[in-house]
């Protein structure tokens, strides 16, 4: 079981650089090894995932030991939390992936796109298993620097336009990080997370390590596109081809952003109570917002675009409340479900919006066009896409019994129960703002009169992307049972007891 | 994009072979003496981009140059890779595990499996650096006309 960690990185590298390699002389070998590599990841993180449990596993790289209680190696960290993000990194990632098959036909250069998806996958493994800071910042930049490239696939204006302010704000978020990795590293005289945290035990200087921190914030911001640093995620997400949207808005902004920001501020810096109220705002505000700019989208893209920035806010936002229940330590139940909701909801905040996007890659796969404007009476001629994206719709505006009503519904009982009644009372506006403008997207899209083009020409979109989306809809029903409390017992109590007692996080790392 | 003077074609061609040379010092010595994979593969790459700039592109098909580098780099990171996963087959059974002998410490053969994952980061860096630029060409080359 131990030696299948390291594979979840090296197996992604060796199909891509084979796919670059054998691409262009066999035909159709990317079409056959993409897939098949990410159903062997898959299979690997499902299996991971039942054989864990509460425990955590520490792969040292070469065999290198800690030595006199200082870890000098490369660590790999596999523990509650890392593995539901390994199973959902990766199948997230097949389901794309397959979609991509007859969806990147009408692209050249297709096995670049399928080397280049191996590369995000693998950094995105990486950054999700890294125990320590430096390899974290190395797999972060391997996956968004091919997230530069895909965003950029089209080659068209917009895409080159979009993914150029994404580089420069990348960049920017990259520099921020590795500042606050060299500021660590300077006073810590260690890179890895738990010693760390080891070293903070100790004592520490406020001052110093609120500045890091904040740039820590800044840069992981940015990553996740949190309100003042989100930009660059309209354009990046509206133009990139729709599966790489599905799994830039579905998976990366997570596990680059949300997922590193919350090991870090739960696993390694000790609570403190700015910090934490600067998150929940950051959450609230971007909750917020996103939501008021995407409904006055009217291209479809971008629409959803926004309403990641929304959703992601809960969860910001949910994380925020957990510290700051914590940190209160009265009231403890409220924290576990603040944080268990913030969980829940990231997940099916994967599910559902890769499932949005895929839809929204249907409609510009048939009608050419993004604008909700020139769609309408789509319902009777796209079956598939017309009832996955309602389900889609409901479930992401909190509509039971989809998935989402129940984390919506957990994060805004933890607000309660914990007594921020204004961030409840935001979470249920947002909810509200949230499904207008996804029946907005409904009605144009589906239900309203045909504009423009004669509609009666167009058919439902092929086998491999009907069948992904259908997929994917039955996981937004199937994942609301994460609500019955013996099931998330089992899948997400690990993951919240290793984020609430930060000595859980690989002990053996520092040799105890 | 056209050739240098003669002076430079000449200087360059003196140039070339002890820069080539020097390079592939830096990468067999990079477990002794600092330097190692990356940096050697940056002269290596230097070497030929000193040679492409001082002849010009008419001498040398762009395109069959650039898949050529390109084949290269791909095929030393899967050596790399692959190395790193015999590790799991032999020794320790560990992902990058040094399971060859470790020899005299300052001997050129020494330090088990270093040199030879040199080696090979030198040639992929020394393809990329050189494929970088060769895109960058070509594409100049193709908007110019």
């Amino acid at each position: 079981m131990d030696t299948l960690i390291p594979l979840f990185v090296a197996i992604p590298l060796i199909s891509a650089f084979l796919i670059i390699l054998l691409g262009k002389l066999v035909n159709g070998f990317h079409r056959f090894l993409g897939p098949i590599t990410l159903l062997v990841l898959l299979i690997m993180a499902v299996y991971e995932f039942t054989g864990l449990g509460k425990s955590s596993i520490t792969y040292a790289m070469g065999g290198w030991a800690s030595e006199g209680g200082f870890p000098v190696g490369i660590y790999l960290v596999l523990d509650g939390f890392s593995v539901l993000m390994l199973c959902i990194i990766n199948l997230i990632g097949l389901i794309a992936l397959f979609y991509s098959l007859s969806y990147m036909t009408k692209y050249t250069a297709e096995s670049n796109y399928f080397a280049l998806f191996c590369l995000i996958i693998a950094g995105m493994n990486g950054v999700v298993l890294s125990g320590d800071l430096f390899n974290l910042f190395v797999f972060l930049e391997v996956s968004v620097i091919s997230s530069y490239a895909l965003v950029a696939f089209g080659i068209g204006k917009t895409e080159l336009e979009a993914s150029f302010k994404y580089q420069v704000l990348g960049g920017l978020a990259s520099m921020l990080i590795l500042l606050a990795i060299g500021l660590i590293y300077w006073k810590t005289k260690t890179l890895n997370i738990a010693d760390v945290r080891n070293v903070l035990d100790a004592g520490y200087s406020q001052s110093f390590y609120l500045f890091v921190q904040v740039l820590l914030i800044a840069g992981f911001g940015l990553k996740a596109a949190i309100i003042p640093f989100h930009a660059w995620l309209p354009d990046a997400h509206s133009s990139a081809p729709s599966p790489i949207s599905a799994m830039l808005s579905g998976v990366l902004i997570k596990a680059v952003g949300i997922y590193v920001l919350i090991r870090l501020f739960f696993n390694m810096f000790v609570f403190s109570h700015e910090i934490a109220l600067v998150l929940t705002s950051l959450g609230a505000i971007s909750m917020v917002v996103g939501s008021l700019l995407a409904i006055v989208q009217w291209d479809l893209k971008r629409l959803l675009a926004y309403s990641s920035i929304s959703q992601i806010g809960y969860v910001v936002m949910a994380f925020g409340m957990g510290i700051l229940l914590l940190l209160k330590g009265d009231n403890e139940p409220a924290a576990v479900l603040a944080i268990g909701g913030a969980i829940y909801h990231m997940i099916n905040h994967a599910v559902f919006k890769g499932l949005l996007f895929l839809n929204a890659g249907s409609l510009e796969h048939r009608l050419d066009t993004r604008n909700l404007k020139e769609m309408g009476g789509l319902s009777k001629v796209m079956p598939v896409t017309s009832t996955t994206s309602f389900i889609a719709s409901m479930s992401i505006s909190g509509i039971p019994p989809f998935n989402g009503f129940f984390s919506k519904l957990i994060i805004i009982i933890a607000a309660i129960n914990g007594r921020f009644y204004l961030l409840a009372t935001l979470a249920v506006v947002v909810s509200i703002i949230t499904l207008a403008y996804f029946l907005k997207f409904q009605r144009y899209a589906f239900f309203n009169k045909p504009a423009g083009k004669a509609i009666q020409k167009i058919r439902e979109v092929p086998f491999p992307m009907s069948f992904s989306m259908i997929v994917l809809a039955t996981l937004c029903l199937a994942l609301s049972l994460l609500a019955i409390p013996s099931v998330s017992e089992v899948v997400l109590r690990p993951a919240i007891d290793v984020l609430m007692q930060p000595e859980l996080y690989s002990p053996t790392m520092i040799g105890i | 994009m056209e050739g240098m003077s003669t002076i430079v074609k000449k200087v360059t061609q003196l140039m070339v072979g002890p820069v080539f040379l020097y390079g592939i010092y830096i990468i067999l010595h990079g477990h002794l003496t600092p330097g190692g994979g990356f940096a050697g593969g940056a002269i290596i790459a230097g070497a030929f981009i000193l040679l492409l700039l001082a002849f010009g592109n008419n001498v040398i098909n762009l395109k069959k140059e650039v898949a050529g580098s390109s084949n290269t780099e791909s095929i030393a990171i899967l050596i790399v890779v692959v190395m790193a996963l015999m590790s799991l087959l032999f020794g320790a059974k560990v992902f990058f595990f040094n399971f060859l002998p470790k020899g005299e410490p300052g001997e050129l053969l020494s330090a088990g499996m270093i040199p030879l994952y040199n080696i090979f980061i030198g040639i992929e860096v020394a393809g990329a650096i050189l494929t970088i630029f060769l895109s960058l060409v070509i594409f100049k080359e193709e908007s110019s006309k």
